[in-house]
């Protein structure tokens, strides 16, 4: 279905407050550091910030971070990903298993898993092993949720259907259970990503040894507040660009 | 004027008869239980090759487990059912096919693909498949919609390509649990209409869960009458009245006074279904 003209029109509206009100978050970033002389430690010229950003470009500086997030966000998201569809399936095919489970991932879920940081770098290390760890501890509640509720919940009209056709075990799975759970795992999958890659930027902010979080926290601790800025719009950059990815990923097997 | 007979004194000689009813009782739950409902007591009737029987009852007498355990989706407390000489233990999809209430077209896939996918699941060879849909969906007037999703579609619309899809199973029974229930009234009449015409092209026999006195009197050759929860065939009412059935048939002395003797039957039943239960009748048993 096409936006008719008038939604359009709403939706560029919608979008001219959002850039503005951003383009004034940067006359005023911008305003406190020239007129109103705020410390440049507290906050630096953007003029200086950008500069850095491009100096971080230019020299590639950032590769050896980006790929130590990167390599953890992707082993985190895996193993929740895998885990989390195994078991979330698994439970699933009991309403029995579900009344125990669902509620309990749910209360987990509901806590701040970053609280254990400690407990997981006693027993990982400080290297990349504690922050995968715990990336994939915090993803998994998402993803096997969503797999429960992907599965558990298909309309039991649907089932009968099939079987008073003659769908055997595996027909019931492919037509039916994956076409009408599929959707909702992925919306699963989407916000587990989310979490992954927050706990393993936040965590390497914490505690750790490389990573785009250790480089942030580094660049602090040197008072080189500029390029920390610009290391932070970078990782921003970065995270909007993964978000974006996993949306339209997520779109695109939204509609198979 | 309608005759009248009780349900055990049909004789049909063997051949037939295409689903044969023994001494079927169901309950849902253990005795005891506080979700125990004895939903069916002691039904048995034969069923005629060709013959289309409507089930009426109150809410909550069992004529939807009935069909459920004919169709063997449900197996029974006690008792038997025949279909086609073979005894029904489970789904049989080459011989029996279903058209539910509502719903129970696949969202995900196109009014082509459902009924497409309803012949992979019975085994239909795939060249033959393509043709069959094509030619149900034609019988239901849905050529033009083969490539809409049934979230496109009216409530009407999805009916009749839940119907296309039972169609093209090309099974020798259809059971149809209230499948225009969810339907306006004129919806409703016009596909009741369209499915007498349907109907008298084919030999299916048919066995159509219905609310409706006018529904059950326009469609059906029988009407079976069931008693309060739980329930078990109180009545049988013959239609006498050729396929397809003419719209003005509504409006005929005959319609009228069957329609009437159907409601007789029904009002005490439906009484005693409110005074037994209060409103919670209303809410029926587990299905």
């Amino acid at each position: 279905m096409t936006p008719s003209g008038k939604e359009r029109q709403g939706r560029l509206a919608s979008r001219a407050v959002q850039a503005t009100f951003l383009i004034v978050l940067l006359v005023l970033w911008y305003l406190a550091t020239t007129r109103w002389r705020v410390s440049p430690l507290l906050l630096p010229n953007p003029v200086t910030v950008l500069n850095d950003f491009w100096d971080i470009l230019k020299t590639g500086e950032f590769i050896g971070d980006l790929r130590v997030t990167l390599t953890e966000l992707a082993a985190a998201f895996a193993i929740a990903a895998t885990s989390g569809v195994i078991v979330g399936y698994l439970i699933s095919r009991s309403p029995y298993r579900i009344r125990v489970f669902e509620p309990l991932f749910a209360g987990i879920y509901s806590i701040p898993i970053i609280l254990f940081l400690p407990l997981y770098i006693l027993f990982f290390g400080l290297g990349p092993a504690s922050k995968i760890a715990l990336g994939a501890t915090i993803s998994f509640f998402p993803i096997a949720l969503s797999t429960i509720a992907g599965f558990g919940y298909v309309d039991k009209v649907f089932v009968v259907a099939a079987r008073s056709m003659g769908a055997s075990d595996y027909q019931l799975f492919r037509y039916v259970l994956m076409p009408a759970a599929l959707p909702i795992i992925l919306s699963g999958m989407r916000m587990g990503f989310t979490v992954a890659l927050l706990s393993v930027i936040g965590s390497e902010t914490i505690a750790s040894l490389a990573g785009l979080g250790h480089r942030i926290v580094h660049l602090a601790e040197g008072m080189e507040i500029a390029r920390m800025f610009a290391y932070i719009v970078f990782v921003v950059a970065i995270a909007l660009i993964l978000n974006t990815l996993v949306s339209a990923l997520e779109a695109r097997g939204k509609r198979l | 004027m309608a005759g009248h007979d009780a349900c055990g004194s049909i004789r049909m000689t063997a051949g037939t008869v295409a689903i044969r009813i023994r001494g079927v009782s169901h309950q849902f739950g253990e005795e005891g239980d506080v979700r125990h409902v004895r939903a069916l007591r002691d039904t048995s009737l034969d069923i005629a090759r060709g013959e289309l029987l409507c089930l009426i009852g109150p809410s909550g007498c069992g004529k939807s487990t009935l069909l459920n355990v004919v169709g063997g989706l449900m197996a029974p407390t006690t008792g038997t059912v025949d279909v086609f000489d073979k005894k029904v233990a489970g789904p049989m999809p080459r011989d029996i096919a279903f058209v539910f209430q509502e719903n129970a077209l696949f969202p995900w896939n196109t009014v082509f693909e459902n009924v497409n996918l309803g012949m992979v699941f019975q085994g239909v060879p795939w060249a033959e498949r393509e043709v069959r849909a094509q030619r149900s969906l034609e019988a239901v007037g849905l050529k033009d919609f083969a490539q809409h999703y049934p979230g496109q579609l009216s409530g009407g619309m999805r009916q009749r390509a839940a119907l296309a899809r039972a169609l093209s199973l090309e099974t020798g029974i259809l059971l149809m649990d209230e499948p225009f229930g969810a339907l306006d009234e004129q919806t409703r009449m016009i596909l009741g209409e369209d499915l007498s015409v349907l109907l008298s092209r084919t030999d299916k026999t048919i066995v159509f869960v219905t609310h409706s006195l006018g529904e059950a009197t326009f469609l059906a050759d029988r009407v079976a009458v069931f008693s309060a929860r739980p329930g078990t065939i109180k009545e049988i009412i013959h239609v006498d009245e050729p396929h397809p059935r003419k719209p003005d048939f509504v409006t005929s002395a005959k319609f009228t006074a069957i329609r009437n003797d159907l409601y007789g039957l029904l009002h005490d039943e439906i009484r005693k279904t409110i005074a037994d239960t209060g409103v919670a009748a209303a809410a029926g048993p587990p299905r």
